[in-house]
């Protein structure tokens, strides 16, 4: 199924149409309980078109590649009682280079990823003989293709190598688990900070202790920083959120609701980071947005509908699987890091928990920045220094006001699955409850 | 597809070998705020090869059938690489098996327009208050043929049906925002859709009071949770936990989940099963050709069984439970629920809350997580029990816990069974996967309860 030829056809029966072609595959090699399991490889094709009739889209996708005939029926079909439309697709555009693709990545021998993993548990277990170990080494290449009716048409490859791993530890009742992982468009060869990442969290889990409760102040480990509060507070910046005032950021641009020492990004333009690329999903050239500058509101995401509804311009955030019509999204977000090193921050601390991994986050009422979440990875610091793991213990705060309250930014900024790369932060403001 | 399927496999040299080959269909339909905001019908067609040699996995999916013979041989080569040891299965029957299941309502014979006439209705019901700020409608149904095919002898053919409901209500005053939600589910049945005015109708006013309503304050308390509620609590305090590719390499954690453990008291009994009819985790074979069945997991408070593939079964020396699932042909079938029940007991609701001086009443829900200790899940809303009587309305709130507590803390169960449709199961990034879960109300005797 060529995008053309159904470009082609479609055009014939709307106004304007645009196709997306996404295709790739995947190959991860899959370690069990210390031991080499499976090895997989993901191979898939998919095709959406999107099409604008009397200012309605219309929108379709197939996985089938005899399917052009169908495909347009069904989106043309749907297009008659389908969204109404506030933009216009886009014409030919001016793309920034964004390398994301490595030639290195898909030629990594299968033996390679295998010896990749075996010799990572090899060495944890000669540190932690008693954890066992799921591990997952994973290569992957995609191309993206867009072409439309009004001339626009890009189109860019992607790789991406990945190594995640998970160590378990039951005694008993009581149960511990340990995770890191490190994503880039190139291959990973080092796996020495995915193993120091891993002995500090063993290391402080050693000894378990009751946990500090009432309202003391939470360092989160940018792992933590992620899993609890950055997705409550971004929601707020989507535009479509800001649309059906829904975001508490609603009139707030220009206000300064964060601590100044906050600075976010969302940058898809950096090189080499899996999350980049040189246009949106609707062929939009991407660039560098600023959605905190010290603490002050700056920019919300859209893409062209949202865009065209709210009076703006689309900033190339459009993000869409080829079934779905487009919505605005993160790309790459930047939490800038802070002067402070991580144990400098817990020297400083006479009472705090350290909150590493959680359970639940993003269940509750998120839209208002609120976040409730269980600690299944956190630390009590006393006096300056970690005494060791809690359990049954649940944090809930609101990521806004503990944006405001903030005591400390770490300088440690580390990548999260190569779309997001955050600091330590120790705030105030987040409630710790736990069962004694 | 049959011969296909049998030609693909034929004169291979693996231990095991299965080949999946499924068509799609998919209708969405999605409103936010007052507007359409998504409507689409996608079809696909995709297959699977699985492989084991020497006790080594190889697996492989594509979109192009073309070059069968060529997949299959790749997935046995992958598998060659990994295997060092011997492949160990359960045994199961091979079977022939072409069923036309018919569906109760088939939603793919209601067309898009019709479906989009009745969202309309629902979602004027959403706009019937001034302070509301946003509205969430989503619909979708997804229909899935399998056709399954494995190296000794069985054949099956089959159809699965989902339908998906969600309708949710957003208020906002200030920098609050508050929302109240339902979302439900059927097995192929699009009757479901036909008349939920009332259950809409109500979620404006609820997220309306939500913004008046005060937090609780957090701590433990003992904790009423509606048979919805309930559900998803068993799905993720205890279900998660009886899933057998957790334990079956881990010794540590066959040593607590050894047969005959107690887990709760003597009321307290839990099944699991695909067999259980006409509900969304019912279907008559698993993705590895076993046939369905239903399993006692708890009984009389003890742990008498959990669930399984077949190689878990094999390598436990139990039967297999037919629970491998996979969510489409993108990925290998791993072991999951299907619809998973607390059995009833006597107690009336009153039975339950008279004598809670102060505890917490929750019901509805966003969602859980587990970590097979640890669990959480959320209620949608929240009351506050006071002196054996429903109190005021509170935030919805998270509750939390760990499980060999928290189940032996389940002391009263209720006489009213109600199934729970809605939303869908995560797994070793397969979501979401269409399970159910139900239960009477229960009482727990105390629950860490996250305030606000």
């Amino acid at each position: 199924m060529e995008a053309q030829e159904i470009l082609e056809k479609a055009r014939k029966g709307c106004d304007q149409a645009e196709v997306i072609h996404i295709r790739g595959q995947s190959t991860p090699v899959i370690f069990e309980a210390n031991r080499l399991k499976s090895i997989e490889e993901r191979e898939y094709s998919e095709v959406g078109l999107r099409v604008l009739k009397n200012d309605r889209f219309g929108l379709s996708s197939s996985t089938r590649t005899s399917d052009t005939l169908g495909l347009v029926e069904r989106s043309l079909a749907s297009a008659a009682y389908g969204p109404i439309s506030s933009m216009e697709f886009p014409s030919q555009q001016i793309y920034p280079e964004v390398s994301v693709y490595d030639a290195n990545t898909p030629a990594i021998a299968l033996e390679e990823m295998i010896s990749i993993g075996e010799r990572l548990i090899e060495q944890m277990r000669v540190s932690w003989p008693d954890v066992q170990w799921d591990c997952r080494v994973s290569r992957s290449t995609s191309n993206f293709q867009i072409i439309n009716s009004r001339g626009c048409s890009a189109s860019y490859d992607n790789s991406s190598f990945s190594i995640s791993i998970e160590g378990s530890l039951v005694r008993g009742e009581d149960m511990l688990f340990v995770q890191d992982f490190e994503t880039g468009c190139r291959p990973i060869l080092n796996t020495s900070s995915i193993k120091s990442s891993l002995d500090r969290q063993l290391t402080w889990a050693q000894n378990l202790v009751a946990a500090p409760v009432g309202e003391i102040p939470v360092i989160f480990t940018p792992m933590g920083l992620a899993g609890v509060m950055l997705g409550p507070l971004l929601a707020g910046f989507n535009g479509k959120a800001v649309l059906q005032g829904s975001s508490p950021l609603v009139g707030k641009l220009g206000e300064r609701l964060l601590d100044p020492r906050i600075t976010i990004w969302d940058d898809p333009t950096l090189p080499y980071v899996p999350g980049s690329r040189a246009c949106d999903d609707e062929g939009i050239p991407s660039r560098r947005l600023a959605l905190v500058h010290e603490g002050i509101i700056q920019n919300f995401l859209y893409d062209l509908q949202t865009a065209g509804q709210a009076g703006t311009q689309s900033t190339g955030s459009a993000s869409r699987a080829p079934g779905t019509l487009p919505s605005p999204s993160f790309s790459v977000v930047i939490v800038q890091p802070g002067m402070t090193s991580m144990s400098d921050i817990i020297k400083d601390q006479e009472q705090a928990l350290i909150v590493d991994t959680v359970l639940g986050a993003g269940q509750g009422n998120v839209l208002g920045g609120d976040f409730s979440a269980n600690v299944l990875l956190g630390y009590h610091v006393s006096h300056g220094e970690v005494i060791g793991r809690v359990k049954d213990t649940v944090i809930t705060g609101n990521s806004y006001r503990a944006l405001q309250n903030i005591r400390a930014i770490g300088s440690d900024s580390r990548w999260l699955g190569g779309t997001l790369s955050a600091p330590t932060i120790c705030t105030g403001g987040v409630t710790v409850s736990s069962q004694q | 597809m049959q011969d296909i399927i049998e030609k693909a496999l034929k004169s291979h040299n693996a231990d095991y070998l299965e080949l999946r080959i499924e068509e799609t269909e998919r209708s969405t339909l999605r409103y936010r705020g007052r507007d359409l905001e998504e409507i689409s019908q996608t079809t696909g067609l995709g297959g699977c090869v699985r492989a084991a040699v020497n006790g080594g996995w190889g697996f492989v999916s594509f979109n192009d059938l073309s070059q069968l013979q060529d997949r299959v041989a790749m997935a046995i080569r992958q598998a060659r690489l990994v295997g060092s040891t011997h492949t160990n299965l359960a045994e199961v029957k091979p079977t022939i098996s072409i069923s036309e299941t018919q569906f109760k309502a088939d939603p793919r014979l209601t067309t898009l327009q019709e479906k989009k006439r009745i969202l309309d209705q629902y979602l004027e019901l959403l706009w019937t208050e001034p302070k509301t700020q946003s509205a969430v409608l989503a619909y979708s149904d997804s229909y899935r043929k399998v056709h399954y095919g494995n190296n000794v002898g069985t054949y099956i053919s089959s159809h699965r049906s989902d339908v998906n409901f969600r309708a949710v209500s957003i208020a906002r005053e200030g920098g609050e925002v508050q929302q109240a939600g339902i979302s439900m589910g059927s097995l192929g049945d699009f009757t479901l859709m036909e008349n939920l005015y009332d259950e809409v109708a109500a979620l404006p006013k609820k997220a309306l009071e939500f913004l008046k309503a005060p937090p609780v304050k957090g701590g433990e308390y003992p904790v009423v949770l509606d048979p919805i509620l309930a559900g998803v609590f068993i799905h993720e305090a205890f279900g998660h936990l009886s899933e057998a590719d957790h334990v079956y390499e881990n010794l540590n954690l066959q040593e607590i989940m050894t047969l005959g453990r107690r887990f709760g008291g003597k009321h307290l009994n839990v099944v699991d099963g695909a067999a259980i009819p006409n509900l969304r985790g019912s279907y008559e074979y698993d993705d590895e050709g076993v046939p369905a069945t239903r399993t006692d997991l708890i009984r009389e408070g003890l742990l008498v069984g959990r669930l399984h593939s077949r190689e878990t079964a094999a390598k436990m020396g139990e039967t297999p439970t037919g629970n491998a699932r996979a969510i489409n042909y993108r990925f290998p079938p791993i072991v999951r629920m299907t619809n998973t029940i607390i059995e009833p007991g006597e107690a009336t609701f009153d039975d339950l809350i008279s004598d809670i001086k102060l505890g917490v009443y929750c019901g509805n829900w966003y969602g859980g997580m587990t970590s097979m200790e640890q669990f959480t899940f959320s209620a949608g809303e929240a009351h506050m029990i006071r002196n054996g009587r429903i109190a005021e309305l509170v935030r919805p709130v998270l509750l939390s816990g760990n499980v060999f507590v928290t189940l032996e803390n389940l002391d009263a169960i209720g006489n009213d069974l109600d199934i729970n449709q809605g939303g869908g199961c995560g797994k070793g990034g397969q979501s979401p996967l269409a399970v159910s879960n139900g239960s009477p109300h229960i009482r727990l005797k105390r629950c860490l309860v996250g305030g606000g």
